[in-house]
Parts: structure tokens; sequence; C-alpha cells
């Protein structure tokens, strides 16, 4: 007879390693007003975005001078190298193990300068910290990881800090 | 929609606009196209069932779009979104109607801004408020 015992703790070596290291940087390919457009489209849906986001003509007119992307853009989609996730959450026909269930737990972003078309946008992560506890799926750990962008003139764009979720 | 709102006229308690939108597959998947987030749990029942969340939800992302973009049109195209934070903490579930909530909760000028702090939420079509958070707003004066 087998059993399956749970685990005690969702903490890795791994975590533990990572804890306050920043990780290599990530650089966008340069934003494109057509990201930015669709972008607003797919989360004004089924309404029709601002002209701030896609009216050239418009946007001269403004004190940005040019098409913004709306504040929780983000230029990191669609990579040529897709490297594996090691957090994409369960599969199918998988039961998922215990701890390898994801959730987003929520974030707090503060915005500096606006993400305009052309602008390359690097990206540093680093974990702060974690906290576990019992939860309504049993052992659950929450990660709080800290994000900033920078823009192509070293201008901060985006602080965040991301609660994840995994039980 | 420049500037929609100054600084002098904001008051405590003032309630921003709605975002409303009915959610499902036609919303979360025009995000996960922008957003690259092709996650079996967002996609197939069975999946997000397995894992104990009953069937396919919406992304946490979305709700927090629904809420900026809530804000970014109250205030207008000039004045800035500064800070936004929110827990996901209930599930979007299919056909659920999200109304965006935002509720100002005091304004001071502070490091040179005109800050304007807001309570925020996402309730569904039961009231059940599932996204709380707060923002923060920078607003020009009128004059």
């Amino acid at each position: 007879m087998t059993t399956t015992e749970e685990p005690t703790t969702l903490v890795t070596q791994d975590m533990i390693d990572a804890k306050g290291v920043w990780g290599s940087e990530t650089t966008s390919y340069p934003v494109g007003a057509s990201d930015i457009r669709k972008w607003a489209i797919a989360t004004y849906w089924p309404e029709k975005p601002p002209q701030i986001f896609w009216d050239e003509e418009y946007a001269k007119g403004t004190k940005w001078g040019t098409i913004i992307a709306p504040r929780d853009f983000n230029p990191f989609t669609w990579p040529v190298d897709r490297p594996k996730r090691a957090s994409a959450g369960p599969v199918p026909g998988q039961k998922p193990k215990k701890g390898e269930n994801i959730l987003n737990g929520g974030q707090q972003d503060t915005f500096f300068a606006p993400i305009r078309p052309g602008d390359v946008i690097t990206s540093r992560t680093r974990l702060s910290h974690w906290n576990e506890r019992e939860g309504r799926h049993g052992l659950t750990i929450f990660t709080f990881t800290e994000t900033e962008w920078h823009n192509q003139d070293g201008e901060l764009v985006k602080r965040r800090i991301s609660t994840g979720v995994r039980y | 929609m420049a500037v929609n709102v100054y600084f002098e006229d904001v008051e405590v308690g003032q309630e921003v606009p709605p975002v409303v939108r009915e959610t499902d597959f036609m919303n979360w998947n025009r995000y996960a196209a922008v957003n690259d987030e092709f996650v079996y749990l967002h996609m197939d029942d069975a999946v997000a069932k397995a894992a104990g969340q009953g069937e396919a939800f919406g992304m946490g992302n979305l709700r927090w779009a629904y809420v900026m973009n809530a804000l970014q049109d109250w205030i207008g195209d000039e004045a800035e979104v500064r800070d936004l934070s929110m827990q996901f903490r209930a599930i979007n579930q299919k056909h659920d109607t999200l109304t965006t909530q935002a509720v100002v909760t005091e304004k001071k000028v502070e490091e040179g801004e005109n800050r304007v702090y807001l309570d925020v939420n996402v309730v569904n079509q039961d009231g059940l408020q599932g996204a709380p958070g707060k923002a923060i707003v920078v607003l020009p004066n009128r004059s």
C-alpha cells in the first residue's frame, strides 16, 4: 500500500536562492501603434476605445503629442523565443499535484512615464518575500514579486508588486 | 476628453462612473490574444474544474483593465493614474456582469501633485465585491 503525503511547505530551494536577487533583464520589441490599438480594443470590448490610444492626429493635440498606451499595456507579449514557463498552471488530463495550482492574487502598480509607439521597455524582476497559510484549498503560498520597467531613455515606466497564489 | 475633471471639483465620497461588462469567452479570448495569455484555466472547463474552480474563469488582469479604464475615462487623457492596487479574491465566472466601483476617499497635494485617493472594486451581478483595491489619480488645477 502506498500513501501520498502532503508536503509541509511549498517553499522550494529555488525560491530561497532567488529571494531578493534581481534576475536578468528582459527587453521588449519596439512597441507598435498597432499593438497599442489592439490592446485598447480588447480591454474596452465591446465599446470603442478612446482616441488617445489609436488616433495619431487627435493625440497630437494633447499634452502627450503622440499616441500613448493604456497604463495596463504589456509590451512583453509574443516573443519569438518561448522559454518554458514553470508556472503555466494545470493542463488537461492531469490531476494537478499539490502546489501546481496557481492563481493571480493581484498587484500594486505605480505608474510613471507613459509607453509610446517605438518605445523599447526593459524589465527586471526579483522575488521579494512570501508567506504560507492554510486556506480553502489547504496549504497555500502567497509569493510577492517586484518588477521594474524602464524605457530606452532610462525613465522609470512602472513599478509592480505582484501576488502569486499557489496551492 | 483631454481633461474631464479638475482637482478643485472633486469631493470625498464622489463616485466614478462605472464600467459594466458581461463577460465570457468573447472578452477573455480577445484579452488572451493581446496579452499572450493562453492558460488552460481560462480556456478549458475540465481543467478549471480539476483545479477546484468549477469552470473556466476570467483573467484577473482583465478586471484590472476595467478599473483602469473607468478611472482613465473619468479623469481624461491628460490626467494620470499614478497608482493602482487590487486583490483578485473572487473568481470571474462565465456570464458574470461585472461593474467597477471607485469612490473618492481623500484628496491632497503631495510631492507637488494634486492626488486623489480612491477605494476601488469590481462587483458582480450578485453584489459580490471580488477585487478590492486602492487607486491614486493626479489631476490638474482648473486655473
